[in-house]
């Protein structure tokens, strides 16, 4: 399937961002990385896991420092991997609502 | 005899203690205070120590002042806390505490060492100042006193920090600072933060944006600091932005206390996970949180901590009787904005609700204007350091409700 016709009939935020993360599959996250003009190789699939296992667990995309403290991805290496903002893209691709890190 | 024990006398250690100290029945209690500082720190004084508008003087006090008497305080650095056997160890005469409930109000601290080159690239306390510790604010002061002008940049490496509004302070404070001084011409000011706009939360962030521009002072979102090359008088960004600066005033990483690490207990920046609601942390019962050292989405602020208390108080009381915690806490911050020449800003917000415009009602003193500048405001910041130290500190009632109110905002 071509990257628009898996994303077409999904619900988005204002931001971008997946409305219902149990509709998220790797297709998926695939089809928005490429949207976002990224090729998502095994590097790229530690740091979505991860974030989808830590959402799971917490309720909430985890913070830069809580990706790099607890995956062998060190922050260079993440904003290089997901440019313009490593986690929130991130957790876009990964089918998150956007990290609420920020209070 | 129980024990309430309670780590770090700071703003919210403090209250709770005066708090408790009238709760409990002290013939059946036993309260404990824990801290390594003999002084208490009036930190929101520390952003007009620059300005030379406070001293060192104006913002630090005995501790001992704000204590109830049959409160026992042990002056010791906490060691070891060890939730799964219910004891604290200290530092001081390897002394062994056993409690019933546990109160952490250890806060939270700037770590300047965690960004490359900040700390150790030759320019700290040189061209490069943080404002969140009273050395910092006084250095930092004796520095502008000779200032003659070039570019300042007010970086804050990383969120969440505390207080978050007083980068903002410290840029509005600035702008008035250096045209008193008569060489704003010669000062460029750059906010460079790694949040898309000027604030955490849209409307707040959208209106106070355009108060920067109004006074000048340019606005640089995203910008992740990587390091700082103090060489070369430079920050870079992990996108490789590059920004040089003549004067370089950072808000380093704030983290928990370290004896949280220590113990195990937090996240990854040393913050324990606690219920947003009830103020209990996630893996101890009785085991409890107030002020910055929790990971709740809520600001980090005095006002907070304040509106914290009375769900605290109440939940360890229910607790006591073994009743479940109820989930009363909202989120609930309260921030006066100072935005120089005499006057503020007010903010007034929740998990749920950010912060609008309006007005803010309140007997006997306001209303105070929400989101807009007014010299009422100014006032109510000035006034802010008078009830902290006799009237919050000791536990008293402040005149706000501890859940927000919708009354007199717009939507
Ligand atoms: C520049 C600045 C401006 C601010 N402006 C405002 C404002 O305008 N309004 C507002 O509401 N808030 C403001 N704040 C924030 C406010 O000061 C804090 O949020 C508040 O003091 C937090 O209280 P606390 O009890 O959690 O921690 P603290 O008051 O910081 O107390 C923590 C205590 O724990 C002790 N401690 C830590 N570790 C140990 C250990 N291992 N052993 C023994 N003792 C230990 C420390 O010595 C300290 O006394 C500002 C802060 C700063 C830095």
């Amino acid at each position: 399937m071509s990257e628009k016709l898996v994303l077409e009939n999904l619900e988005w935020d204002a931001d971008g961002f997946m409305v219902d993360n149990s509709a998220w599959t790797e297709e998926i996250g695939s089809s928005i990385a490429g949207d976002l003009g990224i090729t998502l190789t095994d590097r790229h699939w530690i740091v979505i896991n991860f974030s989808r296992d830590v959402f799971n667990s917490d309720g909430d995309a985890p913070s830069l420092r809580k990706i790099t403290k607890q995956t062998d991805v060190n922050t260079k290496e993440l904003y290089a991997l997901f440019p313009g903002g490593a986690a929130k893209i991130a957790a876009k691709i990964a089918g998150l609502p956007k990290p609420t890190g920020c209070i | 005899m129980k024990t309430l024990l309670i780590l770090g006398a700071g703003t919210g250690g403090t209250m709770v203690a005066n708090k408790m100290a009238q709760a409990l029945d002290m013939q059946e209690w036993k309260i404990i205070l824990v801290d390594k500082d003999e002084n208490h720190y009036y930190q929101p004084g520390f952003l007009f120590i620059p300005f030379q508008i406070y001293s060192p003087s104006d913002v630090i006090k005995p501790k001992r002042d704000f204590f109830p008497q049959n409160v026992d305080f042990i002056y010791s650095d906490i060691e070891l806390i060890e939730p799964e056997k219910n004891r604290v160890k200290l530092a001081k005469n390897n002394q062994v505490i056993n409690y019933d409930h546990l109160v952490i109000a250890t806060g939270s601290h700037i770590h300047p060492e965690e960004t490359e080159g900040l700390l150790d690239g030759g320019g700290w306390q040189k061209n490069i100042f943080d404002f969140y510790t009273v050395d910092g604010a006084t250095k930092l002061s004796n520095f502008l006193k000779y200032w003659k002008g070039g570019r300042m940049v007010l970086n804050v490496t990383e969120m969440p920090i505390k207080c978050p509004v007083a980068p903002l302070e410290f840029l509005f404070l600035a702008d008035w600072f250096f045209t008193e001084r008569g060489i704003r011409d010669k000062v460029e000011i750059v906010y460079a933060t790694p949040l898309p706009g000027a604030f955490t939360k849209p409307r707040a962030s959208s209106i106070l944006g355009d108060f920067l521009e109004k006074k000048g002072i340019s606005l640089l979102p995203d910008f992740n600091i990587s390091e700082v090359d103090a060489g070369k008088n430079k920050i870079m960004s992990y996108d490789q932005k590059e920004l040089d600066y003549d004067l370089l005033i950072s808000v380093p990483t704030n983290m928990g206390a370290e004896v949280i690490e220590r113990s195990n207990m937090g996240d990854e920046l040393n913050f324990v996970p606690t219920h947003k609601n009830t103020l209990q942390t996630k893996k101890w019962e009785n085991v409890w949180i107030i002020g910055d050292a929790g990971n709740v989405p809520a600001s980090k602020a005095g006002s907070v901590a304040h509106f914290m208390l009375d769900v605290v108080i109440e939940n360890i009381l229910r607790a006591i009787e073994g009743l479940e915690p109820l989930p009363h806490f909202d989120g609930h911050a309260n921030c006066f904005i100072e935005s120089g020449f005499d006057k503020g800003i007010l903010i007034d917000f929740n998990y749920d609700v950010e912060p609008l415009p309006g007005k803010y009602p309140l007997p006997g003193f306001g209303p105070f204007s929400l989101l807009q500048e007014s010299a009422a405001n100014h006032w109510g910041k000035m006034t802010f350091r008078w009830l902290y130290w006799n009237v919050l500190l000791k536990g008293g009632e402040l005149p706000f409700e501890s859940q927000m109110s919708m009354a007199g905002k717009w939507q």
